[in-house]
This record gives C-alpha cells, structure tokens and sequence, in this order.
C-alpha cells in the first residue's frame, strides 16, 4: 500500500514534470532563443573557424530544444516527487497542494537560483572552450551545495521548532542558509569569460530569460502536481467510511 | 450524525500521514539515479565529460543546455 503511494506520487511526478517541461519550453522558444541566435551571430561574426554543423540550428531551436528541456522537467519532476514522499508528514502541518507548491519554491531556489547567483547561465560565445572542464565542475559542485544546504536548512529548522517555535524556526534556519551559501560564494573561484565587446544588454537579457524558462518549469510543475498528490493521498469515499466506521466503534 | 459532520473537516485539515522510509528508498535509489543519469546526458555528456565519442549529444541538446543553465562549450 504505502510502496503504491510511492510509485504512484512518482509516476504523477514526472507527468507534472512533462507538463511543465512543455511549458518552459514554450517560455525557452519565444524568450530564449532569439538571444541564442544573437549570440550566435556575434560568435559568428568574431570567429574564422567555421566547423561542419552536425546538427542544424533549426533542430537545435526545435526538436533539440525540446528533448533537453522536457527530460530536464521529467528528471526534476520524479526528483522532486521522490523528495515529496519523504517530506510528507515529516517537516510540517502543510496539505499536499501547499507541500507541492512549497517544494516547488524550494526546489527552485535550491537547484537553479542559489547556482545561478553564483555561476549564472551564459548565451553561446560566452565562455572559453578550454575551460569547459572546470566550470562544469564548479557549476556542479555549487548545484548540489545548494541542495544539501537546503535540506540542512529544513533539518535545522524543524530541530529548533520546540525550543523557538515555527516562525523564529523558520527565520533562524533560513539564516543559516543565506550565511552558508555566501560563504560559499565567498570560497569558491569566480568565471568571468565575458567577450570585451559582447552586448551587455543581450548578456542580460538571455539570462533573464534563463531564470524565466526555470521559473515556469518549477512554478507550473507545484501547480500540477499538488492536485494530482491530493487526489493520490485522500482516501476515496468508500474508503474513508470503511476507515471511520471502525473508530467510531472504539469510541 | 456527529460523525457525518467531523468526517469532512478530518479530510481537509488532516496534515498527510508520514510514509515509511522503506517504501520509498527501492523506489528513490531506482529512480533517483536514472534521473540524475537523465540530467547528466542533457547537462554534461560530449562537454567537459564523454561517455559516448562524438559530438552529436551535445551538439542535439546545445540549445537546451544554454537556456538551462549548464556550462556549454
């Protein structure tokens, strides 16, 4: 029973994490991608080496946009659902659409925002080759940083709860998150490979499309997936009479 | 007809009930590393890492990798 729950919550995770990718990828197509192919063509008009293109930019704006975008949203969508199942009764009194949206937020913030403060999205030209190893890294390293940090944040905050209570809990662990995460921007190496003469404008304004792709994929996946959680995790009627039935004897 | 008027505030308000952590670790080992497999070929495979030759991952997810936030070339 609770194993079906599990797989259950799961597999409406992914679903919703699908839905969003569709969504987000419609924020990618019309926001994004008139950035990429401006900085394509700056990158163009800078470089002298013309490689064969092995696939096209009309299927890298396309259908290649979209594998990447949409198996991004299915990833993060079982991730987040996986989380869900552990999270559920455990840190507080939240109903399943108001966990959803919760862990939405937090996912949002943990996964891409924090990362991306530090290490944010770049536009094609940006970036040397060379060092495509190491940023990686780096870009990695601070992805899953973030993450546990968010989780000892949570694990903090619910230890402090008795003693301080929910709402200066809550304010002391986040706190710790904010002071955590900026030591660690304070220790981890910086990249700046910004062209002398690339557009700033342009520059800001692919990345702010970058934080729009994320915030549609993560806002929509917790408005999708608390009412599929919701309809998983209440009993159906004839259920509900069979649990009340019992109790009302014991009383 | 005391219950028939608790019985929808006990739904509603009720927070979830706590799932065993042994229902959902099988599921979350399974899954979680098929997922961050899945993140793995749309945010780094054929850039600083190959686990296939070529360069037809990256140059298919090129875009999405971009717009997603991963280091590109």
């Amino acid at each position: 029973m609770n194993s079906a729950t599990v797989r259950n919550l799961l597999v409406r995770g992914m679903l919703a994490g699908l839905a969003a990718g569709l969504l987000a990828l419609v924020t990618a197509y019309f926001l994004g991608e008139p950035r990429v192919d401006s900085a394509i063509a700056y990158e163009e008009a800078h470089s002298h080496e013309h490689g064969v293109e092995a696939v096209s930019r009309t299927m890298q704006s396309t259908g290649g946009l979209a594998t990447g975008v949409l198996l991004y949203g299915v990833a993060f969508g079982g991730i987040a659902a996986l989380a869900y199942c552990f999270a559920l009764g455990r840190i507080g009194r939240f109903g399943p659409r108001a966990g959803a949206l919760l862990l939405a937020a937090a996912g949002l913030i943990a996964v891409y925002v924090v990362p991306f403060l530090k290490y944010p999205a770049n536009p094609p030209s940006v970036g040397d080759p060379d060092t495509i190893g190491r940023r990686t890294t780096l870009y990695f390293l601070m992805m899953l940083l973030s993450v546990l940090l968010a989780i000892a944040t949570v694990i903090l905050g619910k230890r402090l709860a008795p003693r301080l209570g929910n709402w200066n809990a809550t304010v002391a662990a986040g706190a710790f998150f904010v002071l955590a995460v900026g030591l660690a921007y304070a220790f981890l190496p910086a990249v700046n490979e910004v062209p002398k003469d690339f557009s700033a404008t342009l520059l800001w304004q692919f990345r702010l499309s970058a934080l729009a792709v994320q915030l549609t994929l993560w806002t929509a996946f917790g408005l999708v997936f608390g009412p599929l959680a919701e309809r998983v995790l209440t009993p159906k009627p004839a259920e509900r009479a069979a649990v009340a039935a019992p109790s009302a004897v014991s009383r | 007809m005391a219950q028939s008027v608790a019985q929808p505030t006990t739904v509603t308000t009720t927070a979830p009930a706590k799932l065993p952590v042994g229902a959902i670790a099988p599921w979350a080992v399974f899954f979680g590393i098929l997922m961050l497999a899945l993140l793995y070929f749309v945010g780094a495979e054929q850039g600083a890492t190959s686990v296939m030759s070529g360069e037809n991952v990256h140059e298919w997810v090129h875009d999405a990798r971009h717009l997603l936030g991963f280091p590109c070339h």
